[in-house]
């Protein structure tokens, strides 16, 4: 489930706000989005992909709140890491040429 | 600012902003459609595909590898599946992939430098599409579900949505509507499915819809125990253990084996089988595969991790609205693509997913945009005028807050589906109890004397779980996703499918397959 907006990272630009499918934040005037229906979420980790100053964290346990500390994240490398791999920039996909899928295919184990 | 309407008119009107959905907008508005697409909750990020991407089937017709898919399909389909259909999909696949490589839709290559189009990254791929509907002009309404539909003399004529945030209810009158809402997969916290609640289905069966195939829906998929990421594909390079490290299910049906033992106790996998490359593979094609276990300092291609199954319900599985051999349902004015239809000759009794499902999203949605649009048009200027009703007779105007039983509503309901002993394995006594539980459920009154988008919910997934339960109880026999362990053997005689519908009262009935199936399958 989502954690974690970093209050030293957030620019309040609210695209994770309008983007989460679950209707998770509120957007608060002046202020950085709050997590206000956190159970609501379905741990997608998409919000990640929009926010262009890495300030989400959305923990890998969907049922359970993991209790992560901002800067041991940081430390570890994982703040955005998703959206690396993914190659988003600035709210936009720039990395969807670099998909290595077809490789799931290549030994005839499984056809789509 | 159109968030403040309250009453809105468009020719065609799409509920839910899957890829499905997104097709059947692109090509109602291609038609020269005015065109409102309406989404529970982000066009781009809601919906199973935007968070799992999907492999898609890129065969032309007639090579090698499209005989491949098609005979694989016959095969699983178990009886069902119907080649014409299947080659018909495919091949309007072929066309959308094609355009959208037309569009600059930036698709991978191969190392050779060929292009590769079978694979579309959910949130790449539906933030393109949503691009490419701004464009034409497409009236998007993020966080906005439909709660109903609107009817003019037995026509489908519009629907009421509502605004997640503000609450204000919008009354869309539209010439056809195209239902994209997805499948069901009763908050199993599958990913990519909370909004996934059958909302569709039970819209349709008040205007008296029917569904067909809904007892083919005891899907699951594997995710980590721990997490909502039930993506398959990996797993084909696993090895499952117990408790003890005893390797299970080596021969045969590996999910069952996994399911036996999932109720006995705890169940691990590791990805060993998988090869450097194939691993590289995975990781730059699949990110979303490997959050959960780079965040916990997990090596799953080395090191055991529990898992579990999750419930994937007709995302994954096969039912959904009866439609003709396009995209219309049985009620005039409405059409229904993607997950939201039946996708019995697609996919037959098993899952379609891993490249059949995206595909019918793709061929079903254009098939539904274009078709309502002929109908729109054969309407005339005069639907405009037409008077329209409501379905239902309760005051979707009140909204007051959702009383604190529907969450223990909501709760009944998945407790009746979701575990592995009732849903993944079903028998008679097990859906007889649920069956009178959710009938119990579906005649009180007292949970949902306010209504909210929670009860709207909560309404639709009894709706579901009751033509599942009705389904799978008339289906004496096992077959693909129906597993009865009382009825363990498939029977040659019930070779027909199973249409339901109704929401009072829900009935069932064995209809035989269409002709043209009959000749088609062995
Ligand atoms: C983890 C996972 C991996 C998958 N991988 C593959 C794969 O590799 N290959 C494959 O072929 N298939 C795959 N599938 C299946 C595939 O994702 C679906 O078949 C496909 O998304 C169906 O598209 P759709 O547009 O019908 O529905 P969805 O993509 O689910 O979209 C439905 C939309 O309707 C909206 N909606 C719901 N209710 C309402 C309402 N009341 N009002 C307005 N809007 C509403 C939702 O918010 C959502 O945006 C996978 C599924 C999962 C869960
Ligand atoms: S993980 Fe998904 S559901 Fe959760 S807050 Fe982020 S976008 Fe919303
Ligand atoms: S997307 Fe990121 S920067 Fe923008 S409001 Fe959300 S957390 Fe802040």
């Amino acid at each position: 489930m989502i954690e974690i907006v970093s209050a030293d990272r957030c620019v309040k630009c609210d695209l994770c706000v309008e983007a989460c499918p679950d209707n998770v934040f509120d957007a608060v005037a002046d202020g950085i989005p709050v997590i206000a229906r956190q159970s609501d979420c379905q741990t997608c980790f998409l919000c990640e992909l929009f926010c262009p100053t890495d300030a989400l964290y959305v923990s890998p346990f969907s049922d359970a709140i993991e209790g992560a500390s901002e800067a041991d994240l940081i430390a570890r490398g994982v703040m955005g890491s998703f959206r690396r791999e993914m190659g988003w920039k600035n709210a936009k996909p720039r990395g969807t040429s670099g998909d290595l899928s077809y490789r799931i295919f290549e030994t005839g184990r499984i056809i789509p | 600012m159109l968030n403040k309407i309250e009453k809105a008119e468009t020719d065609v009107l799409v509920i839910g902003g899957g890829p499905a959905g997104c097709w059947a907008a692109w090509n109602a508005v291609s038609a020269g459609m005015s065109v409102i697409l309406i989404d529970k909750g982000y066009v781009g990020t809601s919906g199973a595909t935007a968070a799992g991407n999907t492999t898609t089937i890129y065969t032309k017709r007639g090579t090698a590898e499209r005989a491949a898919t098609v005979d694989q399909r016959l095969r699983l389909g178990q009886g069902f599946a119907e080649q014409a259909v299947v080659e018909t999909v495919l091949d309007r696949t072929v066309e959308n992939l094609d355009l959208l490589a037309h569009w600059g839709y930036p698709f991978p290559t191969y190392e050779d430098g060929r292009p590769y189009r079978g694979m579309l990254r959910g949130p790449d791929y539906l933030r393109f599409m949503r691009q490419k509907l701004i464009k034409a002009r497409v009236k998007i309404l993020d966080h906005c579900p439909a709660e109903e539909l609107l009817l003019s003399d037995g026509v489908v004529a519009g629907a009421i949505a509502r605004y997640r945030r503000g609450g204000e209810a919008l009354a869309i009158h539209a010439g056809a509507v195209v239902i994209a809402s997805g499948g069901c997969a009763f908050l199993s916290g599958a990913l990519g499915t909370n909004n996934l609640t059958g909302d569709g289905y039970l819209m349709a069966a008040e205007a008296g819809a029917t569904l067909s195939g809904m007892e083919f829906s005891a899907q699951y998929g594997i995710s980590p125990a721990y997490s909502s990421v039930t993506k398959g594909v990996v797993y084909f390079w696993g090895t499952f253990t117990n408790e003890a490290g005893d390797v299970l299910g080596e021969a045969g049906d590996r999910q069952s084996a996994v399911a036996q033992e999932l109720i006995k106790g705890s169940v691990y996998a590791v990805l060993d089988k998988a090869p450097p490359r194939l691993q590289e593979g995975f990781r730059r094609g699949q990110p979303n595969i490997f959050v959960p276990f780079d965040r916990l300092g997990i090596d799953p291609f080395t090191e055991r991790f529990p898992i579990t199954l999750r419930h994937e319900g007709t995302v994954r599985g096969t039912g959904g609205l009866k439609i003709d051999a396009r995209a219309g349902t049985t009620v005039p004015g409405l059409f229904a693509a993607g997950d939201a239809a039946t996708r019995q000759a697609m996919s037959g009794a098993t899952t379609g997913g891993g490249g059949p499902n995206s595909s019918w999203a793709m061929a079903t949605g254009s098939w539904a945009g274009e078709d309502a649009a002929a109908f729109v048009k054969a309407l005339g200027p005069l639907w405009r005028s037409r008077t329209v009703h409501r379905v239902s007779a309760v005051a979707a105007s009140d909204r007051g807050e959702a009383n604190d039983t529907v969450a223990d509503v909501t709760d009944i309901v998945k407790q009746q589906i979701l575990p592995v002993d009732r849903g993944f394995f079903r028998t008679a006594e097990t859906l007889t109890a649920a069956s009178q539980s959710l009938n119990a459920l579906w005649a009180d009154e007292t949970w949902r004397s306010r209504r909210n988008a929670r009860v709207r919910e909560a309404e639709a997934l009894i709706a579901t779980a009751r033509w599942v339960t009705e389904s799978a109880l008339l289906r004496r026999e096992s077959r693909g996703l129906q597993r009865r362990l009382d009825h363990p053997e498939q029977n040659s005689a019930l070779r027909k499918a199973i249409d339901t519908g109704g929401t009072d009262h829900i009935w069932t009935s064995y209809v035989s397959l269409s002709p043209q199936r009959m000749s088609h399958a062995s």
